[in-house]
């Protein structure tokens, strides 16, 4: 056992972690205790008393057929951008772990997007995939009217997808950079001696090592994908078109802030969080059984 | 098998240049150590044989082919790495058998020789484990195994024993030639560790900074070492060395007093030369005979013993000659030296090196000293 620090005053140590406490509590606790005990009511949009109604709210949340699809098209978002920002990473880590012309720039580089605020990501990517004078515009001068997010659920979908995995991509790469540079090198000449080409030693030794890494960014991705892609969706979509992007979390908002309907919101905000807790769990339970740590 | 010749090779990173031009010819079935400080540049020659390290000039080539451009995997060689990079996530059977996987062997094929490489370094009955639950000297037979299941035509070790203790090394060092004595395949071994380099090889060559200093058998490379630079590195103390000038009637003054006696047809020199002369802590002989050495006019060194270390079979006695450190070793079953009082010392003809001062080279007439 190594040596500890103890205090002999019971006092400075409570006094040293109520700083930490207050601030635990004041920003998680006590509004997620708010939001339970909303969604248990009925809340004035413009304060006053409020009214227990029991899981009257939860009942209205699931008889509406908006909040499955809200539910639906979240899941999609969730994995759609989570692959393509875990393979994408995926994909520049093991180029610069190659040690490729330039990669001492690009290491740096590649990290600067998760740097950046939401918003500010939405808005570049909404000019970006504008269709009618972005770069992307291009494609609908030979192909009339293939790319219209504004029109076309599926494009806008793809569109939040790819600016939230873009976002990610940065910290995702670092984790995976990190993971395959932490292999020992010897590892990898012995399996070249052995006859090895690059892309088997990819699949034989870099890919099953760098599983505890892989599953550690896919638990953040999916969590993230679910309670931070509020700052996106807004600005690039605003939910539409048709309610095709209407994520949970942009729903909880908009029918919260926007609707004014917050006992709604606070039961749609437990529902969520339930359902990131449980798919949390489904991931620790079956994915990281084929995790080898070693 | 094959033999492998490496032509005035070398290597630079950058500005830098690290390996300057080594030339080596290593005949099929030969056992080959390279020897020499840490940074002197023979594990990247190891590492240009296997192709991990490419090669900035020269010629490197493998069975009468040049392999500067080819893959490591076509080039033949099955490395042994100093912390033997086994494959973690796989089972001993697999690490053993992997190269065989890749290489397309039908499984049940693959079976029979994963076991019979196994049964050669003892591991039969730990296939199915994982590296991570084996032992140190486990892992490095597993290592081995790996690199005997291809049957390659060069084996390379890259200080394969420097992670395991002492006696571990030992046993090793010794299961290492006799997998060798069976397999006669061509194997290089890089080490800084003397003892394994003169026990393991029929050929040493020592390395120091870049180039190569002598290429020899252990026998003759610690009885005619061919630099000032090998006569230091190789032996155990290092050899005593001290500055002398070449006098008439076949002897060497020894700066700050003493004369040793030496075979002046030994050596290419003139008299008045001024030279390194070097002594074997081993080889020196006490004069108990000669207190008075005035007396007899008999050459010799004074030598005042300080410090005297019992190695069981071997006693080394540390000391002074004149201002220089000075050591002698000796059977531990002969007579002790006081310590502080002046013995007289001095060493057989045929047993003292000289050394040029600036060059560091042997004085030794090579063509004598091959005919003895």
């Amino acid at each position: 056992m190594g040596k500890r620090v103890t205090f002999g005053n019971t006092f400075i140590g409570i006094a040293l972690i109520v700083p930490q406490l207050l601030l635990v509590f004041t920003f998680f606790y006590w509004p997620t205790g708010e939001a339970l005990y909303w969604a248990f009511t009925l809340e004035p949009p413009f304060g006053g008393g409020n009214q227990w109604v029991g899981w009257q709210n939860f009942e209205t949340v699931f008889s509406d057929p908006k909040y499955y699809n809200s539910v639906k098209v979240s899941l999609i978002f969730a994995v759609g951008t989570t692959t393509m920002s875990i393979s994408f990473a995926l994909l520049l880590a093991l180029f610069v772990d190659r040690q490729l012309p330039g990669y001492r720039v690009y290491r740096f580089a590649y990290f600067w997007p998760y740097a950046l605020a939401a918003p500010a990501v939405g808005l570049a990517f909404r000019f970006i995939f504008a269709p009618q004078a972005g770069f992307v515009s291009a494609i609908n001068t030979y192909f009339p009217g293939a790319w219209n997010p504004a029109t076309n659920g599926n494009d806008a979908m793809l569109l939040i997808m790819l600016a939230n995995a873009w976002k990610m991509v940065g910290y995702n790469f670092i984790f995976l950079l990190a993971g395959l540079q932490s292999m020992p090198r010897a590892l990898l000449e012995a399996a070249a001696l052995d006859g090895a080409g690059a892309l088997r030693r990819i699949r034989d030794f870099q890919l099953p090592l760098l599983a505890p890494t892989l599953f550690f960014v896919l638990v953040i991705n999916l969590t993230e994908s679910f309670v931070d892609s509020f700052g996106i969706v807004e600005i690039v979509t605003n939910g539409g078109p048709a309610n095709a992007t209407d994520l949970m979390v942009f729903k909880i908002y908009t029918d919260g802030f926007v609707g004014k309907d917050y006992s709604l919101a606070a039961a749609q905000s437990i529902i969520l969080m339930l359902l990131v807790v449980a798919l949390t769990v489904v991931q620790f339970r079956f994915i990281e059984r084929r995790v080898q740590y070693t | 098998m094959a033999d492998v010749s490496i032509r005035n090779v070398r290597k630079s990173y950058g500005k830098t240049e690290v390996v300057h031009g080594v030339s080596l010819d290593i005949p099929d079935g030969t056992f080959v150590a390279i020897l020499g400080p840490s940074g002197c540049g023979k594990s990247t020659v190891l590492r240009m044989i296997a192709g991990l390290e490419t090669i900035t000039a020269g010629e490197i080539a493998i069975g009468g082919q040049v392999v500067n451009a080819l893959e490591p995997r076509e080039r033949g060689c099955a490395m042994v790495f100093q912390n033997y990079a086994l494959y973690p996530h796989m089972t001993v059977a697999d690490n053993i058998g992997y190269a065989l996987k890749v290489a397309g062997v039908a499984k049940a094929e693959r079976r029979r020789r994963v076991e019979e490489a196994a049964r050669t370094v003892e591991l039969t009955e730990f296939l199915d484990r994982r590296p991570g639950q084996l032992s140190g000297g486990q892992r490095q037979r597993v290592a081995m195994a790996r690199a005997i299941v291809r049957e390659p035509k060069v084996f390379l070790f890259d200080e394969p024993l420097s992670n395991l203790d002492a006696k571990l090394r030992a046993a090793m060092r010794l299961e290492i030639r006799r997998l060798h004595n069976r397999l006669k395949a061509t194997s290089v071994f890089v080490t800084h560790d003397q003892a394994e380099a003169l026990t393991l090889a029929d050929l040493v060559v020592v390395m120091n900074a870049g180039t190569i200093e002598q290429i020899a058998s252990p026998r003759d490379l610690y009885r005619h070492p061919a630099s000032r630079f090998v006569a230091g590195f190789i032996g155990s103390p290092p050899m005593n060395m001290m500055p002398g000038v070449i006098t008439a009637g076949g002897g060497v003054e020894i700066a700050g007093g003493g004369r040793l006696a030496i075979d002046l047809d030994d050596f290419d020199i003139e008299i008045g030369r001024a030279v390194d002369v070097g002594m074997r802590p081993e080889d020196v002989i006490l004069d108990s005979r000669m207190q008075d050495a005035a007396a007899t006019g008999q050459p010799a060194l004074a030598f005042t013993a300080e410090l005297t270390e019992e190695l069981g079979a071997t006693r080394l006695i540390y000391g002074k000659s004149g201002a220089r450190d000075f050591a002698i070793a000796m059977p531990a079953s002969s007579p002790q030296l006081p310590h502080g009082q002046v013995t007289r010392v001095h060493a057989a003809p045929a047993r003292i090196h000289l050394f040029d001062q600036t060059t560091g080279l042997s004085l030794r007439n090579v063509a004598r000293a091959q005919a003895q």
